[in-house]
């Protein structure tokens, strides 16, 4: 799919181009994905499969359709947990195959538009997943990713987010170039590698009647107990732990680059006084009228050019940093809501 | 009495104590294959997963649909399909078992004798879930009942559907909002500030209930009843005495602990930026 973007070489050979070029240029030409549609039963099952199974992370297949600008999800099942050998991989494969047959015999929309999996405080960042995605993104134009956080349900949230990779983002991976040039070319900062997608929900109007029939009269809910619950001291402290990680792993990253600039640096100061000696030496050589040296010497190692290091895993890092930050601000958020709410209690 | 001669008409003493709970995520399930039923059928069995605890409770946790032709007198059922789905869910989770079978439509009908025999061999003592998805008698009917059979000596003569208890609160439903899954359409999942606001809103509610019925009490214009008075006493007994100061003391370091939280991650957050200027910046060598 990459390879559509290439600009004709030639303007006068445009009309040279078959009729299936054209068409692929014309597919590109796709309305961006605006909302993902999730119906309640499709949450329900990704719910329960990343609860059950917590703090095990699982993944599974997204079924629905795709409709112009809105991905409507209506239905969802779970993977086997993986384990490492081939011969499970295989087994996987077939256990898709045969899920996915089976659902359709009984009438459950049978496209594949992405994949769901859990995380732990919603530290999912990581290249897996980008990976996955670009497997999905290969085959299915149309993907995306949703995301579970049981973690936090318990703090009386729905932690449901869809997203996707940014287009320039993906561009990129497939060159496989994240040297600082090029991230600067395209004006690609951290913030750009994830979009996340607005989610609505939609339910039959079966699911509809009965659940306005059953809900119980209680004006209270679970989730309104979850949510004033005083103490947040496990998740905020896991929340910090993960976040020193965090910050552990991206002055490393740094590291890596202080010391990449080092080299540089060395490096030209090295061909400085190479060419310095060449030129002195060329000099000499001129006044006793003979050839000179050439100024290049591509085979001497000091000319060899020394790779940047990536800065795709920085890029994640800074991420999950930025998730951590904002959730320790929304769950100091919260617990000053309640503190106050338990100050006006306790002054009456 | 001639008792070696006489046959006695009996049930056969199955436990019958058992009552079942379900999760929404079956009746959600249920419904969404009901209204996905190929043209020619009016409605949908399937087989129920779940476990069954130590107390007798069955837990329904998860079902699948089961694609099955009905005529007047006969049912078929796709037994390889239901073999297939069984062994794909037992892979993802093995703790799930068979234990029932569902329908829709409101009540026992005369073809679920033979489905619920052919459940009996796959599981002891199945449960039968029928969800009344025409709202016959305007009425969201969802009830689970259990096979007795009723025997004269060795031979069996019928079964008896009897109904059990079923327990359909949904604490699972609450956790994700029954907002989100009672409306048709819903534009926005609540973040986290919003949802707060809702239940501190509910809480205003309810206190300000309270307040009106003590009220209306005192007044002597409603009756008063013994049970809410304890409820009411009970509740207010749960908010701890605490002296003044020591209140104050320990709000104000709560407050200074998330204030110091707030802190900690706009500096992580400055750090970053500041990462991310210098980074671009060493590029011009």
């Amino acid at each position: 799919m990459g390879k559509y973007s290439k600009e004709p070489e030639n303007p006068t050979k445009m009309p040279a181009r078959s009729f299936l070029q054209a068409v692929a240029t014309a597919d590109v030409k796709v309305s961006p994905l605006r909302v993902v549609r999730m119906e309640g039963v499709a949450i329900l099952k990704i719910i329960k499969h990343c609860k059950d199974f917590a703090p095990t992370l699982v993944t599974g297949q997204l079924l629905g359709l795709d409709v112009g600008g809105v991905l409507e999800v209506t239905n969802c099942f779970p993977f086997p947990i993986r384990e490492e050998d081939d011969e499970v991989e295989t087994d996987g494969a077939n256990y898709q195959l045969e899920m996915m047959r089976c659902l359709r015999e009984v009438n459950v929309d049978n496209n594949t538009v992405g994949w769901y999996q859990s995380t732990l405080l919603g530290s999912f960042q990581t290249v897996e997943l980008i990976e996955t995605f670009m497997n999905y993104q290969e085959n299915i134009r149309r993907c995306v990713c949703i995301i579970y956080d049981p973690s936090k349900s318990n703090q009386g949230v729905l932690a449901l987010k869809a997203l996707k990779l940014s287009d320039s983002f993906m561009s990129l991976y497939r060159t496989n170039n994240f040297i600082g040039e090029k991230l600067r070319e395209k004006n690609l900062t951290w913030v750009d590698i994830f979009e996340e997608v607005p989610i609505t929900v939609s339910n039959s109007s079966l699911v509809s009647a009965f659940m306005t029939k059953l809900e119980s009269e209680s004006p209270v809910t679970q989730s309104d107990f979850d949510r004033l619950e005083l103490s947040t001291k496990p998740f905020v402290e896991r929340n910090m732990e993960f976040l020193i990680d965090c910050m552990d792993d991206l002055t490393m990253e740094q590291q890596k680059f202080q010391y990449h600039y080092r080299n540089v640096a060395r490096q030209q100061t090295q061909q400085q006084a190479w060419l310095q000696k060449r030129r002195t030496e060329n000099m000499s050589r001129k006044a006793s009228g003979e050839e000179p040296l050439p100024e290049e010497d591509p085979l001497n190692p000091i000319f060899k050019p020394l790779p940047e290091p990536s800065r795709l895993d920085s890029f994640l890092i800074t991420n999950q940093v930025s998730n951590f930050c904002n959730q320790i601000n929304g769950v100091a958020g919260q617990s000053l809501c309640r503190l106050y709410v338990t100050k006006a209690l306790q002054d009456n | 009495m001639a008792q070696t001669k006489v046959e006695i008409l009996q049930f056969a003493s199955s436990a019958t104590s058992v009552n079942a709970r379900v999760h929404p995520v079956v009746l959600f399930n249920i419904c969404d294959c009901y209204v996905r039923r190929p043209d020619q059928s009016d409605r949908v069995i399937g087989t129920l997963l779940g476990s069954v605890s130590s107390d007798g409770t069955v837990e329904i946790q998860n079902s699948y649909a089961v694609p099955h032709s009905e005529s007047s007198d006969q049912v078929a059922l796709d037994i390889e399909y239901h073999q297939n789905m069984y062994l794909s869910h037992q892979k993802v989770n093995p703790k799930e078992v068979i234990v029932g079978w569902y329908s829709t439509g409101l009540g026992v009908s005369g073809g679920s004798a033979l489905i619920h025999e052919f459940y009996s061999r796959e599981v002891t003592n199945p449960v039968h879930l029928t969800v009344d998805t025409g709202f016959t008698n305007a009425d969201a009917g969802i009830k689970a009942y259990v096979s007795v059979n009723l025997s004269l000596g060795e031979r069996t003569l019928a079964a008896q559907f009897n109904e059990i208890p079923l327990d359909l609160r949904m604490a699972e439903a609450e956790r994700v909002g029954f907002d989100l899954l009672k409306m048709i359409k819903v534009e926005k999942i609540p973040n986290d500030l919003e949802a707060m606001e809702s239940s501190i809103a509910r809480l205003n509610v309810l206190i300000d209930d309270v307040y009106s019925y003590v009220n209306a009490v005192v007044e002597g214009e409603i009756a008063p009843d013994n049970n809410i008075g304890r409820s009411i006493a009970d509740a207010l007994a749960a908010v701890p005495v605490i002296s003044a100061p020591a209140f104050d003391k320990l709000f104000n370091d709560r407050l200074q602990d998330n204030a110091l939280l707030v802190y900690l991650s706009s500096m992580a957050r400055t750090q970053l930026s500041i990462a991310e200027r210098l980074n671009t910046a060493a590029q011009v060598l």
